[in-house]
């Protein structure tokens, strides 16, 4: 439950070749950590998994079901969600009614005529939504509109908006960037926590702490392929990652 | 209370004492006085002022939830008004059935024009809808004159079959009647030298326009109005949140073409002739200013836009040069001269003059409208009474969005 078979994907840009021959086998309830300096194409990855961009070739194969050729929306019904690397959220509307929209999708579908009750009537999703901002820390923030936050906290509230939808797997591109330290040991710690309910996660980071302290796998992008897979200890040790991604720097 | 928030109950409640005794608010000054062309409780006018407020409350559940400008609302309105005059001519003179089978042909035509406009958003969306409307138009103006009767519009007949009623009463055609109360019926109350008139037309639409006001408030405060909104905040995330916003823009589309149609039921109700020129694009633009004048998004908004824009079209029009000479005559001559030409331009057939200066004055200044108006007065008035040793930033932290 919850893995991704990632075979043969390439994506081209005006001859750009953003994706080159990816492969990537996800497996159920790990996080795998992608890395790569900038421009490697791992947002593009991610984008060819949800539905915003269709691969030139290749499959991708989440619960032995494909992922291409379908809407975003019936991509994240099938239980994939995704915190993208600039917040996306409901700028206008209240912290708790962005967190309310997508427990709402997750109950009711992708469309439903529900305009009978009162969203001030809807306890339980109320409930959830309410106790996944306490999770995530934003429960007593004072905001009346959701894009008034500072963009750490928007990160957090759109890591909110995919954990109540109680994904299978979960995309993060780059979900501790342009936080501090401590608000980035608070995601580490709760992205454990939701490690513990087994969610499969792919976490795009630059943050080496991050990455060492989640992931069970890593894989190394550079040029638009994987140069090299293996645990963050083979990681660590593997001067062709170190030439690609640092520079030599020692990591 | 009827299932409301206590506020939204609260707002509710003002609507309804409101609308109820709209003959007398409006009519604050005496018969013969000076003031009393400023006068707007008249049956005429007060149809109008409810009619073109359902028209506006369903624009806004398009446009003030998802964003969606539609430039083309009016030929909903069209659509609903030849139904009904079509059903007065074939059915009967009571107007339940013409209002019943204008909403649900203009909910028809909304549909098919939705589906089409709705694959595109923006600024594309906005072309496409004034293309359909305006293609309305034309085919209402000659192509479908056997339907329409063309440029002199559809009108009811001696000779009409009325199956369900009379063609004739005593050689003229029978007046329009919901269940044997006539729409023109209606008694004077005269008070002192203030005169109220109380017509049955205008509590028929007021009773509609208070059922359309609750409907719009519980989709407002709804599942499916928070989605409405979310399209319009960011309807990308939405889609990715495994929403899919095409069938939920649609149904918002239809709603809002029902209400057109509703009004131009209600119109025909009122006043039984339907003509071409309801659907052009002028009626469409109407509709949109009369939403944001008042305050798109917002649930009263509409109603207060199609209240001032309506009145300053009906009474701000039929100021003329002999009534402001009456105004200055304590003026020597020469001065009252040059007050009427400075006035003169922005009264009368000027009163688009004056509505636009108005309108763009409140884009400017309020761009949340009539109601961000009121809600800064209120704070005004709130601050005042807590006095400005207390911190009244602070008790204040937020307008809610949607009053
Ligand atoms: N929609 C697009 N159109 C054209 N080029 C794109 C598009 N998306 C990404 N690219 C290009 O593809 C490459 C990979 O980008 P991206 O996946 O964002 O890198 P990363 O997330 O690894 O930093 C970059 O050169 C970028 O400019
Ligand atoms: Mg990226």
């Amino acid at each position: 439950m919850g893995n991704l078979v990632v075979q043969g994907v390439n994506k081209a840009f005006a001859g750009l070749k953003a994706l080159n021959n990816v492969n990537l086998n996800v497996q159920s309830g790990t996080v795998h950590a992608i890395i790569g300096p900038n421009g490697a194409g791992k947002s593009t990855l991610l984008n060819c998994f949800v539905g915003k961009l269709e691969p030139d070739t290749g499959t991708v194969m989440f619960e032995d079901q494909s992922l291409l050729n379908r809407q975003p929306h019936e991509i994240n019904q099938l239980g994939v969600s995704r915190v993208f690397q600039t917040p996306e959220i409901f700028p206008d509307l209240g912290l708790l009614e962005n967190v309310m929209i997508p427990a709402f999708a997750h109950r009711d579908g992708s469309f439903r005529l529900n305009w009978l009750p009162r969203i001030d009537n809807e306890a339980e999703i109320r409930e959830r939504a309410e106790h996944m901002l306490e999770d995530v820390g934003l429960a007593d923030n004072k905001a009346d509109h959701a894009g008034a936050l500072s963009r750490g906290d928007k990160r957090r509230l759109e890591l909110a908006m995919c954990l109540v939808q109680e994904p299978r797997l979960l995309l993060l591109d780059e979900p501790t960037a342009g936080m501090s330290r401590a608000d980035t040991n608070n995601t580490i710690d709760l992205l454990k926590r939701i490690g513990e309910r087994g969610i499969t996660k792919i976490v795009i980071e630059h943050d080496m702490h991050v990455v060492f302290s989640l992931a069970q796998k890593v894989s190394v992008m550079a040029q638009g392929t994987v140069i090299a897979e293996g645990s963050p200890e083979e990681i660590r040790g593997n001067p062709k990652v170190q030439e690609a991604y640092l520079g030599g720097a020692h990591l | 209370m009827f299932g409301l928030s206590k506020k939204d109950g609260t707002l509710f409640l003002v609507v309804i004492g409101m609308t109820l005794f709209a003959p007398i608010l409006l009519n604050p000054f005496p018969e013969g006085s000076e003031l009393a062309q400023f006068n707007a409780g008249y049956p005429d006018l007060m149809q109008r002022f409810v009619i073109f407020g359902i028209f506006a409350i369903g624009f806004n559940i398009l446009f003030g939830l998802t964003g969606y400008l539609s430039f083309g609302h009016a030929a909903f309105l069209g659509v609903g008004s030849y139904a009904g005059v079509w059903m007065l001519k074939l059915l009967t003179m009571n107007v339940v059935p013409a209002i019943m089978v204008s909403v649900v042909v203009a909910g028809l035509f909304s549909a098919l024009v939705g589906y089409i406009s709705l694959r595109r958003s923006g600024i594309y969306f906005s072309i496409l809808t004034l293309a359909f409307a305006q293609m309305s138009f034309a085919l209402a103006y000659s192509v479908l004159t056997p339907i329409t009767n063309g440029e002199t519009g559809l009108q009811l007949a001696l000779d009409d079959p009325r199956i369900l009623g009379v063609s004739q009463v005593n050689g003229s055609i029978p007046p329009t009647n919901f269940f044997g109360f006539e729409m023109r019926d209606g008694f004077t109350l005269d008070i002192a030298s203030w005169s109220f008139t109380f017509n049955v037309g205008y509590y028929l639409c007021a009773a509609i326009m208070l059922i359309a006001f609750y409907l719009s408030i519980r989709i407002f405060r709804s599942p499916f109005g928070i989605m409405l909104q979310a399209v319009k905040t960011n309807q990308q995330r939405l889609r990715f949140t495994g929403v899919n916003t095409r069938p939920y823009t649609l149904a918002a589309f239809i709603i809002s073409g029902m209400y057109a149609g509703l009004a131009g039921g209600l119109m025909v109700a009122m006043d039984p002739l339907a003509g071409a020129e309801r659907m052009q694009w002028t009626a469409s633009g109407e509709v949109v200013l009369m939403t944001i004048l008042g305050g798109a998004g917002t649930l009263i908004g509409p109603v207060l836009g199609a209240g001032v824009i309506k009145y300053f079209e009906n009474i701000f029009s039929k100021i003329n040069d002999n009534v402001l000479y009456n105004w200055f005559s304590f003026m020597p001559d020469a001065l009252q001269d040059a007050f009427v030409f400075m006035i003169h331009p922005f009264i009368g057939k000027g009163w688009h003059l004056t509505l636009g200066i108005m309108f763009m004055l409140v884009i400017i200044c309020l761009p949340g409208g009539v109601v961000e108006g009121g809600q800064r007065i209120a704070k005004l008035f709130r601050r005042k009474k807590s006095g400005p040793a207390d911190s009244g930033a602070a008790s204040l932290p937020n307008s809610t969005p949607a009053e």
